[in-house]
């Protein structure tokens, strides 16, 4: 109940946040612009749009995820709006599992929007809707709720602006950290190939929620990917949000 | 009477800076507030009483040391649901208005929607904020900031109400009428903490104070206690005289023209002062013995660290 609460205002504060709507209209302004593109293109114009539609909305719903993930939490903390809220019989993990839902719900009405135009823009392309392009907005999804959740982690315990470059450098590097697979077929064994496994168990693994390709070219995805991405998104999150509330129950408002 | 809250004993040290270094902020403090009393948190900026506070509320968690709010372990919910809480320079969502921002913490109490309307209309007239109820809080000024947090502290009706530094920010009008209203919380039975460092805002409505300074009390009790009936020193005004015979018999505070201010530490040397005043055939203007207000026991105090 007071979770809820705690959601539904900072849905309320996110949908009232001006940043928001600025990456949407450049959102918006991307899929007409793939559509347009795809006029100009020689080739297979349906796959252009799909291809700079998925992309536009992964990288404006992660730009959305990290601005409103790092600035809420911190802001309360900042403006000391945290002080009367924690003075009240709320545990403070009850406090940041609300923040995290609020920004979950505000991510899935955006991104809901962002694909509403999308689908909308690719079917007066073609004619038909696809099935399968919900499955990789989906993943989407998923990734944009991890993402969120070491948002909030990074912004327990500093700035803004830190925490959307440790936010950002998360994302780049479980968006390239894949490399390593090769990388560990291409060294010798050794001290070399432990090294990268290790490296590889380590780091974020993003590229395992990204099936864009698969479903702009039309290739069957097998469904343990889908399953593996699905549990992998699940109990990173999870795990994160864990970690986050440890730092929160701890930490002192001076 | 039971204790609205028992503090015993209280430490905390911050690590402040880049490199961090340790700062002792609570130094053992120890105090205890009756039920259906005011109680003023005395003390100059900077010595601990809003890291108190927040301790007592578990934003801040103490090293050492313990709190109980009515008998109970302070981070209990039942010891919260009781208390309300207006912190210093109050600042809150300001994308709501103040009855949303009511309704928004009413919900965290639990309360139904009717009580929570009926309460949110009511406090917001005894506040004097009832023509602003659907004005967003960005346009409040900083008056209007300290009502509605006043109003806030109030929603789930507490037994307990702590209120950091309440007449801040607030004019002469504003002042009285937030005063009023704190005396009128004693009058429902409410228990109340506040603290302070102006003196004068609060020794009119306070029973008990404490003055702390650096993070120690230095003084605990019923305000008549603490603020003794002991005459301090004797203000004289004298003229015609020359000051060079009166200089030995206490301090002289100013010479304007003939006219001789003269500070007197001692009874004896009254009589002194007066005699050659007498001799002299110089004038007598008038002679004010000065007793202790809370303010000089305050002065003292922070000069003798
Ligand atoms: N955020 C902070 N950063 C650095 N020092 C702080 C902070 N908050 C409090 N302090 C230090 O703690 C001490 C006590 O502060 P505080 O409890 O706010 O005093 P008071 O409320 O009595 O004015 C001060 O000396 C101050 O330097
Ligand atoms: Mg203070």
């Amino acid at each position: 109940m007071t979770i809820r609460t705690i959601a539904l205002n900072t849905y309320k504060e996110a949908v009232r946040d001006r940043i928001l709507y600025l990456l949407f209209f450049f959102a918006a302004a991307t899929l007409v612009f793939s559509r347009v593109l795809a006029l100009l293109t020689v080739g297979d114009r349906v796959k252009i749009i799909k291809d700079v539609g998925l992309a536009s909305l992964s990288l404006f719903g992660t730009l959305m995820a990290i601005l409103i993930g790092t600035g809420l939490v911190y802001k309360e903390i900042d403006k000391k709006t945290i002080f009367t809220l924690l003075s009240k019989p709320i545990g403070r993990g009850a406090f940041l599992v609300g923040k995290f839902a609020g920004l979950v719900l505000t991510l899935f009405v955006m991104l809901g929007l962002m694909s509403i135009i999308f689908l909308v823009i690719l079917f007066l392309h073609s004619f038909r809707f696809e099935a399968a392009l919900l499955v990789a907005i989906f993943y989407i999804f998923l990734e944009l709720i991890l993402i969120t959740a070491v948002a909030i982690l990074f912004s327990c315990f500093s700035t803004p602006i830190l925490s959307s470059i440790f936010t950002l450098s998360f994302y780049l590097i479980g968006h390239t950290s894949w490399g390593l697979k090769t990388l560990i077929k291409k060294i010798p064994p050794g001290f070399g190939r432990t090294l990268a496994r290790i490296a590889y168990v380590l780091l974020p693994d993003l590229e395992s929620l990204n099936f864009k390709t698969e479903v702009v070219h039309g290739i069957a995805i097998p469904p343990a990917a889908l399953v593996n991405g699905l549990l992998y998104a699940l109990c990173f999150t999870a795990f994160v949000l864990a970690l986050a509330t440890l730092v929160f129950r701890k930490k002192d408002f001076i | 009477m039971a204790n609205a809250l028992t503090i015993e004993n209280l430490h905390k040290s911050f690590k402040l800076g880049f490199i961090p270094k340790t700062k002792e902020i609570l130094k053992g403090i120890s105090l205890s507030v009756e039920e259906g009393t005011i109680f003023g948190y005395l003390g100059p900026n900077g010595a601990g009483k809003t890291t108190t506070i927040k301790t007592v509320l578990g934003l801040i968690f103490p090293d050492r040391g313990e709190i109980r709010i009515f008998g109970q372990p302070h981070l209990a919910a039942k010891a919260r649901e009781r208390i309300g809480f207006l912190p210093e320079n109050p600042y809150f969502y300001d994308y709501l208005t103040a009855a949303e921002f009511l309704d928004f913490y009413g919900r965290l109490f639990r309360l139904d929607k009717e009580v929570r309307t009926e309460r949110s209309r009511r406090l917001l007239k005894r506040v004097g904020l009832e023509r602003a109820a659907d004005l967003q809080l960005r346009k409040f000024s900083r008056g209007m900031l300290q009502r509605i947090g006043l109003a806030q502290a109030l929603i789930n009706d507490p037994a307990f109400v702590i209120l950091d530094e309440p007449l801040g920010g607030l004019d002469p009008i504003g002042r009285k009428e937030i005063r009023d209203l704190i005396v009128q919380f004693r009058a429902e039975g409410k228990t109340v903490l506040l603290s302070s460092h102006i003196l004068q805002d609060i020794e009119m409505i306070c029973d008990r104070v404490a003055v702390v300074v650096d993070g120690r009390i230095l003084n605990q009790g019923p305000l008549h206690e603490l603020v003794s009936e002991k005459i301090l020193f004797t203000e004289i005004a004298l003229s015609a005289i020359d000051p060079g015979s009166v200089a030995g018999l206490g301090e002289i505070v100013s010479v304007h023209g003939e006219r001789i201010l003269l500070k007197v530490f001692d009874d004896a040397k009254i009589e002194r002062v007066l005699a050659i005043v007498q001799a002299k055939k110089g004038r007598l203007h008038s002679l004010i013995p000065r007793t202790e207000t809370l303010e000089d026991l305050f002065i003292g105090i922070v000069k003798g660290q």
